[in-house]
């Protein structure tokens, strides 16, 4: 019985892309939106972008469950560290308390986080913390198991100084470019937009998205596809 | 040596120290002893004035069905409630109802000493029977107000995750606070899910097909109530571990309905004409019946004691 429902007892992990990316006066951060246990998709619009002050904010991938601990526990840290420091926090402490409860809880933790931020010393940052509680401070970081499709992507298309537009639309264009080949990425994609401004959330739902190599358009049925009378739907 | 080990303060937490010689013993042939597990079909959906939640309410024990009509949507506040699949004993515990006939249930065919000797991987909570609700009513007397959605959700949570997936109770948590109306899932290893319409346990992926093509925002109480009832019985039909009756409970904002088996697409048919009473073998020759408790009355009376 529990062989056939597809492992539901598994651990809810989130397969995930995340991007944090900076530009010209601030960072842009995405995500997609699948969260899976085992082989089903449990949450298909979930949002992997958390924020931890007005000014940082974290991308979540792993284990869902340590990832939203991590996350509760930083954010109660950081509104402490603000209330004594008597102004905003910066990016680079943000980063370095995920770094401690990483690092400090390696063997239990099985979580790799981005966080990005804007703060008014440093400007724009990007700090990508994987699996072990490494910190590095980067101008672009990938995480989650549809990175890996994205390396060679950044390698040629990520360059210095880019505008706010040309920073969100790399950030699109990869996650969706990760969701076309990673089968525990999907869903929608989601950004948000830190600057000296303040921040921005956008959403991206399928139909918005290019469409890569021999990608279908969306269709509401295949029964459409079949009654439009193209020879042969499967091949583009 | 000895005196040292036993002078250390108890840790929190399960004690898997048994469970190398639990292994033994079922290699040696010993028969582990089973658990309710809630096969289940649990939803939750957000409509135009409140949440939905519904349940069926067939309870486990491997292929058996142990209870035809145990109920799934337990009570954390007046205005939340909860349904749980996973282990029947660990939602219990864990969300709190204190119920009787819960207990007798998990007690059913696991002897107690058989809890002591097979500790551990089993996840046997009725220890902890004031959980999550006793902790909100303790909370809305601190301060003095209705409790939150969110509340019990950090609450759970933080619970769940301290357990390390152990606890094995996946539960659907909604309700209607001061904020609006709130549908959470909560998985066994603590993490949560914020959604519209949800769905968990094994008949998960049957309801979950009828609310991704029916759903829509803004349903009224009855298309809402007629939705869910749906996808419980999708549930109940296509999944084995889910069966028997529909529960549903209606929260909306200052009022809740709780609709136990509102629906019964699964009566008994066939009734023995024979029936079912066992003939009188042995002749009655005389009937003593012996009170427990005898009845002693007290007179009023002598006098007051005077200074």
């Amino acid at each position: 019985m529990d062989v056939s429902t597809g492992d539901i007892d598994a651990p809810h992990s989130m397969g995930t892309t995340i991007i944090g990316v900076t530009y010209n006066g601030g960072v842009v951060l995405g995500a997609d939106s699948r969260t899976s246990t085992g082989m089903y998709v449990a949450n298909r619009a979930s949002d992997k972008i958390t924020k931890l002050t007005d000014n940082v904010y974290l991308c979540r991938s792993g284990s869902a469950a340590d990832s939203q601990i991590v996350s509760d526990y930083v954010r109660y840290f950081l509104h402490q560290h603000t209330i004594q420091l008597g102004q905003p926090s910066t990016v680079k402490v943000a980063a370095n308390l995920v770094r401690l409860l990483s690092y400090n809880n390696k063997n239990m933790l099985q979580t790799g986080l981005i966080i990005g931020g804007w703060d008014k010393y440093e400007g724009g940052k990007i700090y990508g913390i994987p699996l072990g509680g490494t910190i590095l401070e980067q101008p672009f970081a990938i995480g989650g198991s549809g990175s890996s499709y994205l390396y060679g992507f950044f390698d040629q298309a990520w360059k210095e100084g880019m505008t706010q537009e040309e920073a969100e639309q790399l950030v699109v264009k990869a996650v969706s470019l990760a969701i076309a080949r990673d089968g525990a990425s999907g869903g929608v994609v989601r950004t948000v937009t830190i600057n000296s401004e303040g921040v921005t959330r956008k959403f991206y739902p399928c139909d918005k998205l290019p469409l890569w190599h021999e990608e279908l358009e969306p269709q509401n049925s295949l029964l459409d596809i079949l009654s439009a009378g193209i020879p042969d739907p499967m091949v583009s | 040596m000895i005196r040292e080990a036993m002078e250390m303060p108890p840790k929190g937490g399960f004690s898997f120290d048994l469970c190398k010689r639990n292994d033994m013993l079922v290699k040696k042939g010993l028969k582990e002893p089973s658990f309710l597990k809630t096969g289940t079909t649990i939803v939750g959906l957000i409509f135009k004035d409140g949440v939905i939640l519904g349940a069926d309410t067939r309870a486990t024990e491997g292929p058996i069905v142990a209870d035809k009509n145990c109920e799934k949507i337990h009570y954390m506040a007046p205005n939340i409630y909860c349904c749980g699949a996973g282990t029947a004993a660990d939602t219990e515990a864990v969300t709190g109802t204190h119920n009787f006939c819960s207990l007798s249930r998990c007690n059913q065919h696991v002897p107690f000493y058989f809890i002591c000797l097979f500790s551990a991987n089993f996840i046997l909570q009725w220890l902890f029977l004031d959980m999550v609700s006793s902790q909100l009513k303790l909370h809305r007397y601190h301060t003095g107000r209705e409790s939150r959605v969110v509340t019990a959700l950090s609450l759970l949570k933080s619970h769940l995750f301290s357990y390390q997936g152990y606890v094995s109770a996946a539960l659907v948590l909604g309700g209607v606070d001061v904020t609006g109306p709130h549908l959470h899932t909560i998985y066994p290893h603590g993490s949560t899910d914020t959604l519209p319409f949800a769905t968990m346990g094994s008949g998960s992926l049957a309801a979950m097909a009828v609310f991704e093509s029916k759903y829509r925002e803004g349903l009224t109480r009855d298309e809402g109530v007629k939705l869910v009832s749906e996808a419980i019985c999708s549930g109940i039909f296509n999944d084995l571990g889910s069966g028997s009756n529909v529960d549903i409970c209606v929260i909306t904002q200052g009022e809740k309905e709780y609709l136990r088996n509102h629906m019964l697409p699964n009566p008994r048919t066939y009734i023995s004409e024979k029936g079912y009473s066992f003939s009188k073998k042995t002749e009655v020759l005389r009937t003593k019946i012996t009170p427990l408790r005898e009845m002693v009355e007290v007179i009023e009376g002598g006098d007051a004691m005077e200074e």
